[in-house]
């Protein structure tokens, strides 16, 4: 099957680029149609896609922290935390971030640079 | 077997200050980084070894001619409760000490392990959801971020390079191929056993000098390793010129504020305060810069053999002393 992986990001995308909530039933018809249209992720499971992958999916985005059920209607609603620049702007926090217990998270080209080195830098720059 | 504890106890000190101070302030590492980073690998094993093995060596002396009959006579002790008249408060504070120690450093290190494995799930979860694919590679992600970022997340079969769209139009794609193996080299130098080793030796023993002097040695080392890396295909002038674009952009947004505005001195200030409070300091930039600019030769291969010796002698020196005398007597 395709990975749960794909799945949630397809979810993610469609959950981002629509207007606030969304079912799993219509999540997966919109799935369907995206598969039927583009042959993409979700190709291998086409129209046979059921509704309690798209749940099973949902609810492994939700313990992520990236969706969030609304309370009291049934079925339920999901909606993304928040939008797609905001979880980026946070992983670039993240990404370029010092602090120094995040120091061998991962490996940057670059680390901090203060002003005065950056200025050197593009001094640098413009000789070249 | 006394001065056994005596020896090994001034070779921890001198590997926990003045040792680590004057490599900090060598100017070889950077003709000789690997050379380098080997050295600092004795100096920090070398350096726990010695502590606990003098602690245990001490603690033992009463009841054992060496480590192995000590460390038997204790077995002893514990599982047959054999009188411990032989050993005084300070041996068994000494002992104590080493165990806890020992289990210290052991327990930091797979804790560190932990949450440097959690936080690169959860970036990489993220990422998988925010980034697209990029045409440079099967292990390379592209993310919508306009300021030029490139960074690697390893995680063995799992690892990936993340580009900035901003970099990408920011770099010439020979720029760009120097940055992309540049960030490869991390990945299968495996910088990230070292990064992780030495953060871990850091959180352990925070208030040693050497612990903080050798991951921020470490971290510039492995700059210069994959610098080393790019430079066998791609030109200096290239490389130079990524590192410039790259870290002049990155500092953009405290620039870009306007001068004058109460908002932007404090953006500065905070990065300023940021930027010096990492083990990552700024003078990492500079000097791999510079080191570019105005290359040494590499260090002579005779030195570099004095090096590698050094470093042997380091870890056989304590090793000998704790296991030798047991194998002889």
């Amino acid at each position: 099957m395709a990975s749960l992986g794909e799945l949630e990001r397809a979810v993610m995308d469609l959950l981002w680029a629509g207007q606030g909530a969304a079912t799993a039933n219509t999540l997966r018809d919109l799935l369907a149609q995206d598969s039927a249209a583009t042959d993409g992720i979700a190709g291998h499971q086409g129209k046979d896609l059921a509704v309690t992958t798209v749940l099973t999916v949902l609810s492994r985005l939700e313990k992520k922290g990236l969706v969030e059920r609304e309370r009291g209607t049934r079925p339920h609603r999901y909606q993304a935390v928040s939008s797609r620049a905001d979880h980026t702007a946070d992983l670039m926090h993240e990404a370029l971030g010092s602090a120094p217990d995040r120091e061998a998270v991962l490996a940057r080209f670059i680390g901090s640079v203060s002003e005065s080195e950056a200025a050197t830098l593009r001094k640098l720059l413009g000789k070249n | 077997m006394f001065w056994t504890s005596y020896f090994l106890a001034v070779l921890a000190l001198v590997l926990a200050w003045p040792v680590p101070v004057l490599l900090s302030r060598a100017e070889w590492p950077a003709r000789a980084p690997f050379m380098a980073m080997v050295l600092w690998q004795a100096i920090a094993l070398a350096g726990g070894l010695s502590m606990i093995g003098a602690m245990l060596v001490y603690g033992l002396e009463p009841i054992g001619d060496n480590l192995i009959a000590g460390v038997r006579a204790l077995t002893g002790i514990v599982l047959h409760n054999e009188p411990t008249t032989a050993l005084g408060f300070w041996h068994l504070f000494a002992l104590s000490a080493a165990a806890l120690l020992g289990a210290h450093l052991v327990f930091t290190l797979l804790l560190t392990y932990v949450k440097i494995e959690r936080q690169r799930r959860r970036h990489r979860e993220l990422l998988m959801l925010l980034a697209s694919p990029s045409d440079d590679g099967p292990g390379t992600v592209v993310i919508n971020h306009d300021s030029p970022v490139a960074y690697c997340l390893p995680g063995g079969a799992r690892s990936v390079t993340v580009l900035s769209d901003g970099l990408m139009a920011a770099l010439e794609p020979d720029e760009l191929r120097a940055v992309l193996i540049h960030e490869n080299a991390h990945l299968s130098q495996r910088h990230d056993l070292l990064l992780w080793a030495f953060a871990a030796w850091r959180q352990a023993l925070p208030w040693f000098p050497t612990t903080r002097l050798a991951q921020v040695a470490v971290n510039s080392l492995i700059e210069m390793l994959a610098d080393d890396a790019a430079l066998r295909t791609e030109s200096k002038v290239t490389l130079i010129k990524a590192i410039a674009i790259v870290a002049s952009g990155s500092a953009r947004p405290a620039e870009a504020a306007l001068p004058g505005s109460r908002a932007a001195g404090m953006a500065s200030e905070d990065r300023n305060m940021s930027g010096t409070g990492g083990a990552d300091s700024p003078r990492t930039t500079a000097s791999r810069v510079s080191r570019l600019l105005s290359p040494k030769p590499p260090l002579p291969s005779g030195l570099r053999a004095v090096v590698l010796a050094a470093s042997a002698l380091l870890l056989a020196v304590p090793t000998g002393l704790l296991i030798v005398p047991g194998l002889l007597g």
